[in-house]
This record gives structure tokens, C-alpha cells and sequence, in this order.
């Protein structure tokens, strides 16, 4: 029911171009430095922690960049990016919804004669499924520039090797793939939580539940649809 | 003007407003007054349809509003404005941005002649180049005038005032009053204003439904009330010291 108010025709276009512009600032933007930061060091982790498995001389060093390559496009530049945007971009939307909803700005919407759903929603969930791929994208590039880092700072591989098995046996659609799974993922984190934040009754108390309970549902979905989405694809 | 007829509302089993009937005129203060959980806010917000009916009409100039769909609500809600108890500004605004808010969603004015509505507003409620400060940075009588200059910028035909009086000393609370009571006039608007603040009666109180448990109990003016024999509007009304000595001065004469 929510949805269906949600995506009702805006009331007026200029506004809601300025609402979404703001929240893909808000949303993606702010995102930015913790998205950097996490992915560099998940890049070199993974790259280090394989060097370190690999301990046959049978296996060539270059599977290290391969296989930080496909952990950071299949899974964590979409999965447990979007995990943790779950818990950032989630609970400040729920939050900020529900806050409105107690201190009665969202009923000063509605006497305004405002579809205050569609006016506090749509704008965030458009700027997420907007600026989500984005994320995505700079996630896989420094994540495989962290694990470049990561070897030729410890000598656990040489950057030759790296580069080479980042490019091995590489297949394009991976990376739509990855792209369309945090469309998804953007799409469920901010109805989810607009959702818990719209509803919120009482106090500041329940303004952190509502929040709290938009991490957490959004964080099982989001595992539960990679896990669908990994046996529609992959799996098959 | 906007007329309630025979309006009924229920929270479960507990009836909260029962039959109440009431015309609000146009061009003067009407005042909701009774104890706090009486049904004052209820009947307000069955009035903007923030609650639905569960039995008879609010008449907004003939027309009955819960039986109006989605879009004829929103037209006449865009005629309204309302005054909340708590301000209910937009933290993330301006006061500027805010008061600009219904004038950038529902007209095509320029930025000039919106910028001037804004200004105009601003100096209304005496908030004179206050333009640039979000609401955190507001007293809570700056905020009533600043939520006041929001509710008038698109110029409507209805005021619905939520206590506005609540939380501040009792010197702004007749600067407020007073605001009220001259926006009405000067726009000729209808203006319904809940309180249980009796300054707030006596300085502004041209028409009064006193509604007691829900019931109404009593109709009348800010004269009229000083000298009533309702027994629980003497109670209400004279609940205070002050007040019971104003009363037998009052009586006296």
C-alpha cells in the first residue's frame, strides 16, 4: 500500500529532481570515504589471505589477483557493500522518516495536501538505485587496487603476477551482474527502511527501533536475494 | 467558513468525540477549548482528515470532506494551514526554505515574487531577516511564529492553530495570540485554534465549543464565558486562584 503511494505520480517534477539530486548527495556521495576505505582494505586482505592459502608450488601466484577479482565483483563490491550501506544509508533513512513522523512533519505534509510517501520516498529510492551501481563500481577498482598495494608493499606476490591474474579468464557480464544485484539491493534498503521510518509511533525510543529493525530486515534480505540470485546465475 | 455536523469518533471501545456540531465562521477566531484528553486534537485532526470519520460531516464551504477523493482532499487541503503544537518545521530547512516549501510545490511564481512572499511572511510574524537560520537554532516562540509565517505563505482560506500557546511564557504567548487574531482579520480567514490556555480565551476567543469528554458542553464568546454557570466550564475555566478571584469581580459587578 505504501509502495503504491510511493510511486504515484509526483506532484511537481522540479521539486522532486531537487529532492533527488540532495539525496544522491546524502545517500551516495557521504557514502564515499567509508565505501573507499572498506573496499581498499577487503582488496588487500583477500589478496594477502590468498598468497598465504596458496602453498603449492603447483598453483600459479597470478590465481592471487583472480581470485580477489572475482571475490570483489561477485560478492563483496555488491553483497557486503550493500550490507554495509544497510546499515549506513538505512538507518539514516529510517531515522530521518521516523523522527519526521513523530515531531508531526510528516502530517504537516499531508495538510499541505502532499503525498508525504511519495515526496519523503521516491526521491531516496531513485537516488540509490542511481548512485548504487557508482559505488559499486569505484568498490571493485579500489578493492583491486588495494590488493595490487597489499603485494607489493609485503613481497607476498609480485605486481606482475597480480595484474595478470586479474585480467585472466575475465568475463564481462560479472559485472552487470554485480551492478543489477545492488539495484536491487538499493531498492530493497530504501523502501525497507523508508517503510519502518514511515510507521514509526511513540517517541525517540521507537525512532530506534524503527531504525534498528531497517538494518536488520534489509541486511536478511539483502543476503537472502544474493543467495537467490547466486543459484539463478551462477549456479546454473 | 467550515461547519462539523453530528461527528462521531472511537478508539476501540472508547468513544473520544461524541456528536459534536459546530460552525466555524469565517473572518473570525473560533476556539476548541476543554482538558487535556477532552477530544479537542482529535476533533482537529478528524477536521483535516489526519483521522478518518466514523460518523457524520465536516463542511469545508458545503463541501464534505471525508467523502471527497484523494484529489479534491488535497485541493482544499492546499487552502489550509496549520499551525502544529510542536511547529513541526522541516529540521533539514531554512526558515526561508521552509515557508517557501508550499509556494515551491503548489505555484509557479518566480523565485523574485517567492523570495517576496517569504520576506513578507518573515515581517508578519516579526522574524525580519531571520531568513538564513534552520529551526535548531530557534526558540520555541520563534518556532510557533516561523511554523505561523509557513502555515499563511500560500495564502488559505483555513488557520488551524494545535495549542500554540504550549511551552512558552505567558508575554509571547499573547505576541502569538495577538498574530493570530490580526492574520485572521487582515485575510478574512476561517481560524480554529485548540487551547486550554485561558489568556489565550479571554484576549482572542470570539467563538467557543468547550468540549467536555468528548461532549460539546458549552458555545459561547470570551465575555460570555467569564460569566457562566456551567458547572464543569466554571471548573475548567476558574481552576486557578486568579482566575476564581477574576471570577467573583466577575459576579460582583
Amino acid at each position: 500500500m505504501l509502495l503504491l503511494r510511493v510511486f504515484k505520480k509526483p506532484q511537481n517534477f522540479r521539486v522532486y529532481m531537487r529532492q533527488i539530486i540532495f539525496e544522491i548527495d546524502n545517500i551516495g556521495i557521504s557514502s564515499l570515504p567509508i565505501v573507499a576505505i572498506i573496499s581498499v582494505f577487503m582488496g588487500g586482505i583477500i589478496a594477502y589471505q590468498s598468497a598465504f592459502a596458496i602453498d603449492s608450488p603447483l598453483v600459479p601466484l597470478y590465481v592471487i589477483g583472480f581470485t580477489t577479482r572475482e571475490s570483489m565483483i561477485l560478492e563483496f563490491s555488491s553483497t557486503i557493500l550493500c550490507l554495509i550501506l544497510a546499515g549506513k544509508v538505512g538507518s539514516n533513512i529510517a531515522s530521518e522518516i521516523g523522527a519526521m513522523r513523530i515531531t508531526e512533519q510528516i502530517d504537516a505534509l499531508e495538510i499541505m495536501g502532499i503525498n508525504s510517501a511519495s515526496y519523503l520516498i521516491l526521491p531516496k529510492i531513485a537516488a540509490a538505485m542511481f548512485i548504487f551501481p557508482f559505488l559499486v563500481v569505484i568498490s571493485m577498482f579500489l578493492g583491486l587496487a588495494g590488493g595490487y598495494m597489499m603485494g607489493v608493499l609485503t613481497d607476498a606476490f609480485t605486481g606482475s603476477q597480480y595484474v595478470y591474474g586479474i585480467q585472466a579468464f575475465f568475463e564481462p557480464w560479472k559485472i552487470g551482474y554485480s551492478i543489477a544485484k545492488s539495484i536491487s539491493f538499493a531498492f530493497l534498503i530504501t523502501s525497507l527502511s523508508s517503510y519502518f521510518g514511515y510507521y514509526t509511533q511513540g517517541g525517540a525510543l521507537e525512532v530506534g527501533k524503527s531504525s534498528t529493525a531497517a538494518v536488520v530486515y534489509s541486511s536478511i534480505l539483502i543476503l537472502l536475494f544474493s543467495l537467490i540470485y547466486t543459484k539463478l546465475f551462477i549456479g546454473n | 467558513m467550515i461547519e462539523i455536523k453530528n461527528i462521531s469518533k472511537s478508539f476501540g471501545d472508547r468513544k473520544v468525540i461524541d456528536d459534536v456540531s459546530f460552525v466555524f465562521e469565517q473572518g473570525k477566531t473560533n476556539l476548541i477549548i476543554g482538558e487535556s484528553g477532552g477530544g479537542k486534537t482529535v476533533t482537529m485532526k478528524l477536521m483535516v482528515g489526519l483521522l478518518d470519520i466514523d460518523q457524520g460531516e465536516v463542511l469545508y464551504n458545503g463541501q464534505n470532506f471525508p467523502t471527497l477523493g484523494v484529489k479534491e482532499k488535497q485541493e482544499i487541503r492546499k487552502k489550509i494551514g496549520m499551525l502544529f503544537q510542536g511547529g513541526a518545521l522541516f529540521d533539514s530547512q531554512t526558515l526561508e526554505e521552509n515557508v517557501c516549501f508550499p509556494l515551491d510545490m503548489f505555484t509557479t511564481m518566480t523565485k523574485e515574487e517567492k523570495l517576496d512572499r517569504v520576506n513578507f511572511c518573515l515581517d508578519k510574524v516579526q522574524l525580519t531577516n531571520k531568513n538564513q537560520l534552520y529551526p535548531g537554532e530557534l526558540s520555541g516562540g520563534m518556532k510557533k511564529r516561523a511554523a505561523l509565517a509557513r502555515a499563511i505563505a500560500n495564502n488559505p482560506q483555513y488557520l488551524f492553530c494545535d495549542e500554540p500557546n504550549s511551552g512558552l511564557d505567558p508575554k509571547t504567548s499573547i505576541v502569538i495570540d495577538n498574530l493570530i487574531q490580526s492574520l485572521t482579520k487582515e485575510f478574512n480567514i476561517t481560524t480554529i485554534v485548540i487551547t486550554h490556555d485561558m489568556n489565550s480565551v479571554v484576549e482572542i476567543g470570539e467563538k467557543i465549543l468547550y468540549l467536555y469528554k468528548g461532549k460539546p458542553w458549552w458555545t459561547g464568546n470570551s465575555k460570555e464565558i467569564l460569566k457562566t454557570t456551567n458547572p464543569e466550564l466554571v471548573d475548567f475555566v476558574f481552576a486557578s486562584g486568579f482566575m476564581k478571584e477574576v471570577f467573583n469581580a466577575v459576579n460582583k459587578k
